[in-house]
């Protein structure tokens, strides 16, 4: 570490930085995303950028679940029944026009509620719900997300927090929720020259260097760092962007967006992975084949070591950027299912309850509620019938319902499997179990060995237990595979009750010696798994099939084909492997 | 509101920018899939287009915004009874919609619907039109539309290659002119379009963050002097923007008899094949898409070179995706082309 780098921010000056920023100008910043491990400690940073908003911005809170009208303006029933003409209903977007929007939970919130918001944010404007409900509204707001995610896999949509400037993870010591570093009146000065800052040319490219190293892709994550950097300046009173100001920026905005760690230029074989190279341009001697000045040099290395404290853990050096997984493409994995009977409504459509459809009252009052004056009253019910409903009207509920995986391990633990590598096939499915479990997915898991399989964890999504099951898995004995085959497809047939869809992963070699009916014996036993792996096929489920065996074997590619499973040849492959090909084959539920 | 980003003023993204200006030059290609990462300027593009577009003559008062020297065929039912009675078309210039579909449509809004106010105040029925009225001759963008729902991104497709919008229902029954250029713009990694759905868009496009550093500086540079200064900048654009204008009329007089070789229909439909593509909708667009881009770039007729460049926009989304093969789409199309056409 160099003497001369200044110290990184701590995690208060972070916090305080970013909410006197964001109040300077909510809109242009586009709001924040804030994970916190309590729900107060969130809220008191909010506190802390109310105190310094301008005097008469408007905040709202968004809870996730709000319906559309609410959100975006749409006719108001009870108005528009009562008073015979369409009354429209600002939804809350447009009424919190110019301020900020408090969505919490935001790890939770729909796709098409990010969908909604990403629009408004890019356009400035709502486009009111129904034919009926008027014009767009203006709605320029910034969005404060609060993430309260348990983990780095469940997290708000990328596309929503792309488009907001800070990143911000607090934790308990940000303390008190008053701003002590800026005042009101510190930031009415600073909103008074924000449009006046300027940011050197040379400073934007090294902007853009140091995002580029980090493997920042989104142009927009450079952007704000420019005009985070212009804000710090404003808050300090000047109309130039300083090195210090860059800092700030880089910290606040690109080091919680870094997906990967900078090689260092002179030994990309670095030993040490974190730091990342903090080496100053004054010891420039091994530095001769980077062509950069010394000046951009100094900065950029100011602008790394500013970041240290906010980067995310688990970075590594130069890993390719598509794989990192930080702020992935957000919230669960998979596409919920709509068009079901059960689950979460998402809206409504015209169709007809007889058909199986749960009926939206509401709605259906709504779609009505225009048509009352020319429709004629049924002769001899005149009077009785308040509001007249044709099948027209008919609103029906669509539903989501969480679409989920079941993916059952089938471990061969027989004699022959042991001494292939078994080990790595251990290995593979500890590494399928975390992301089993980063998806919310159930996992099941069936051994065989000796005479017959045994489901040792039926599907469940507590993975710790299967983690113990499988660490505790003895080896030895038989192939019953006719067996395991059967074992497996029950669990198949009892998740797809649940509505889940299924993966089933074989890890064997597939050298099956135990027949159905537990007695020893190649042929037979051959035969049974054959068959067992045809019914298996007929249900359709994704299905892997990893060959232990240390060539790729015949027999385990004729199973594969037999259960209509994709093979995977161990031997090729390790761990790593084993679990990129299963990942690969992971049903995606189809809409 | 704010000023619009100029279009001419968009660093890179080459192939997203062609495609689109040569949906201006010939509409009949069909619509513009864009699919790409966050903050690769696919909404930057699209919501830069009227700026760019010529303005074009509309028929006073008319709700479907007509063309007053379109044919009988074309007309909606209100011009077409003024024309019918010997009424001259009054008309005025006005700009290109481009209309922006939300995720959150209902169907009511897409197709338009029952006019509220006068069947609540007057008790009559009439029809008030949707956004596709509002899109006619224009564009309609869907952002995120892998997110929209199939039905509606159905009915969009259908009323886009059909040019009509049919509405029926209580009482209503309306057909009107929605002839429209469909740009629909989505992240690939949060959903997949339907192949059914893909094959009917008529060119498409993969953009990816620019990984040029003098690229990525240009980007930051303009953005900021946007931010600060939209009048300016834009004003600052104008200039580029009115002469990519201007290349594009030039363009639309020359698309419709511009001379199409018969070894360049033999190579195009040689290409096709040697992808696999099903039906003709590929070659259709392949043809249309090299014709448009002959006349933008003023040649005298089509070449090879023109399929070279517009193959991979006209066909890669409409490949079969084989679960074992990883090699892209645009990588089998560009083999194809190297294949047939030489480099």
């Amino acid at each position: 570490m160099h003497e001369t780098v200044a110290s990184p921010l701590d995690a208060r000056t972070q916090a305080e930085l970013a909410a006197a920023i964001l109040a300077i100008d909510p809109v242009g910043y586009g709001g924040a995303v804030v994970r916190a491990p309590r729900a107060d400690i969130a809220d008191a940073w909010v506190s802390m950028v109310r105190s310094l908003l301008a005097e008469g911005t408007p905040v709202a809170r968004l809870p996730i679940s709000i319906p559309d009208d609410r959100l975006l303006g749409g006719l108001d029933l009870a108005m528009t029944l009562a008073t015979g003409r369409p009354v429209v209903e600002r939804g809350l977007l447009a009424r919190t026009d110019g301020g900020l929007v408090i969505l919490p939970c935001a790890e939770r919130a729909s796709t098409a509620l990010v969908a909604r918001l990403t629009s408004v944010l890019d356009t400035q404007r709502t486009a009111p719900r129904g034919p009926f409900a008027g014009d767009p509204a203006p709605a320029r707001v910034a969005v404060v997300a609060l993430d309260e995610g348990d983990g780095v896999d469940e997290c708000t949509a990328a596309a929503l927090t792309d488009r907001l400037a800070f990143h911000l993870a607090l934790t308990p010591e940000i303390g008190r929720e008053s701003a002590t570093l800026f005042s009101a009146t510190d930031l009415a000065a600073a909103r008074r020259v924000f449009a006046q800052v300027e940011i050197n040319p040379a400073r934007i490219v090294t902007l853009v260097t140091v995002a580029a190293a980090f493997g920042i892709d989104s142009l927009r994550a450079v952007a704000f760092t420019a005009r985070v950097a212009r804000g710090a300046a404003a808050l300090d009173g000047r109309t130039h962007v300083s090195d210090a100001d860059c800092q700030v920026a880089a910290a606040l905005v690109l080091g919680p967006r870094a997906t990967r760690l900078p090689a260092t230029a002179d030994d990309s074989r670095e030993e040490e992975p974190p730091p990342p190279p903090p080496d100053s341009a004054e010891s420039g001697t091994d530095r001769d084949e980077n062509p950069s000045p010394a000046e951009p040099q100094a900065l950029e290395d100011l602008m790394i070591q500013a970041m240290q404290a906010t980067l995310p853990i688990g970075l590594t050096i130069e890993a390719p950027t598509h794989t990192a997984r930080h702020g992935g493409s957000g919230g669960r994995s998979g596409d919920d299912r709509t068009g079901g009977l059960r689950g979460r409504q998402v809206g409504t459509r015209r169709g007809d309850p007889r058909g199986g459809g749960r009926l939206d009252l509401l709605e259906t009052l709504r779609a009505a509620a225009p048509w009352q004056r020319l429709r004629p009253p049924i002769a001899g019910q005149e009077g009785r019938v308040l509001v007249r409903v044709r099948p027209d009207d008919f609103r029906i509920r669509r539903l989501i319902e969480p679409a989920g995986t079941t993916a059952i391990f089938v471990v061969d633990a027989s004699g022959s499997a042991a001494l292939h590598r078994m080990a790595e096939a251990k290995g593979a499915v500890e590494l399928l179990l975390a992301e089993a479990y980063s998806r919310r997915d159930e996992v099941g898991l069936i051994a065989f060995r000796g005479t017959a399989a045994e489901v040792l964890l039926p599907p469940t999504r507590a993975i710790a237990a299967a983690k113990r099951a499988l660490a505790a898995l003895p080896g030895g004995g038989g192939t019953p595979l006719a067996s395991a085959i059967d074992r497996a497809r029950e669990q198949v047939i009892q998740a797809r009750r649940t509505g889940n869809d299924t993966i089933v992963v074989f890890l064997t070699d597939a050298r099956a010696n135990i027949a159905r009916d537990g007695t020893p014996g190649r042929p037979q036993a051959e035969a049974d798994a054959l068959t067992s792996a045809t019914a298996l096929r007929m249900l359709g489920s994704t299905t892997v099939l990893i060959d232990t065996s240390p060539r790729p074997s015949e027999t385990a590619q004729r199973m594969a084909e037999a259960m209509g499973a994709r093979y995977v040849a161990l031997p090729r492959t390790d761990a790593q492997g084993i679990h990129a090909a299963v990942s690969a084959a992971m049903p995606r539920p189809s809409a | 509101m704010r000023i619009p980003f100029p279009f001419s003023a968009i660093v890179g993204q080459d192939e997203m920018k062609r495609a689109i200006l040569l949906t201006a030059v010939d509409p009949t290609i069909g619509g513009v899939l864009i699919l790409g990462h966050r903050g690769t300027a696919k909404s930057t593009a699209v919501r830069a287009l009227p700026a760019l577009l010529p303005p074009m003559m509309v028929v006073d008062g008319c709700r479907y915004g007509c063309d007053p020297k379109a044919s009988a065929g074309r007309l909606c039912a209100d011009c077409q009874t003024q024309v019918s009675a010997g009424h001259k078309l009054r008309a005025h210039k006005a700009p290109v919609p481009v209309v922006d579909l939300p995720l959150g449509a209902t169907e009511d809004r897409v197709v338009g619907a029952l006019d509220l106010e006068r069947a609540l105040t007057r008790g009559e029925k009439a029809y008030e039109p949707g956004l596709l009225a509002r899109a006619n001759r224009g564009y309609l963008y869907v952002d995120e539309i892998n997110l929209l729902e199939d039905h509606l991104v159905d009915l969009l497709l259908d009323v886009a290659a059909t040019g009509e919008n049919v509405v029926e229902r209580e009482g209503i029954s309306v057909r009107h002119p929605a002839r429209f250029v469909l740009v629909g713009s989505g992240n690939p990694e949060e959903g997949d379009l339907r192949p059914q759905l893909l094959d009917r868009f008529g060119l498409s496009v993969e953009v990816t963050t620019t990984t040029d550093l003098d690229q990525r500086v240009e980007v930051i540079k303009r953005r900021d002097a946007y931010d600060r200064d939209p009048e300016g900048f834009s004003a600052q654009w104008a200039e580029a923007d009115t002469e990519a204008r201007r290349h594009v009329e030039r363009a639309r007089k020359k698309v419709d008899t511009l001379p199409v070789p018969d070894a360049v229909l033999r190579s195009a439909a040689e290409l096709c094949s040697a992808v696999g593509t099903d039906g003709v909708r590929g070659e259709l667009a392949l043809l249309r898409g090299a014709r448009a881009l002959a006349a933008y770039d003023g040649a005298r007729q089509v070449t090879p070179h023109h399929l070279r460049v517009i193959a991979p926009s006209a066909l890669r989304h409409r490949l079969r995706r084989n679960v074992l093969d990883d090699v892209g789409s645009t990588v089998r199309v560009t083999r194809a082309v190297t294949d047939l056409l030489g480099d």
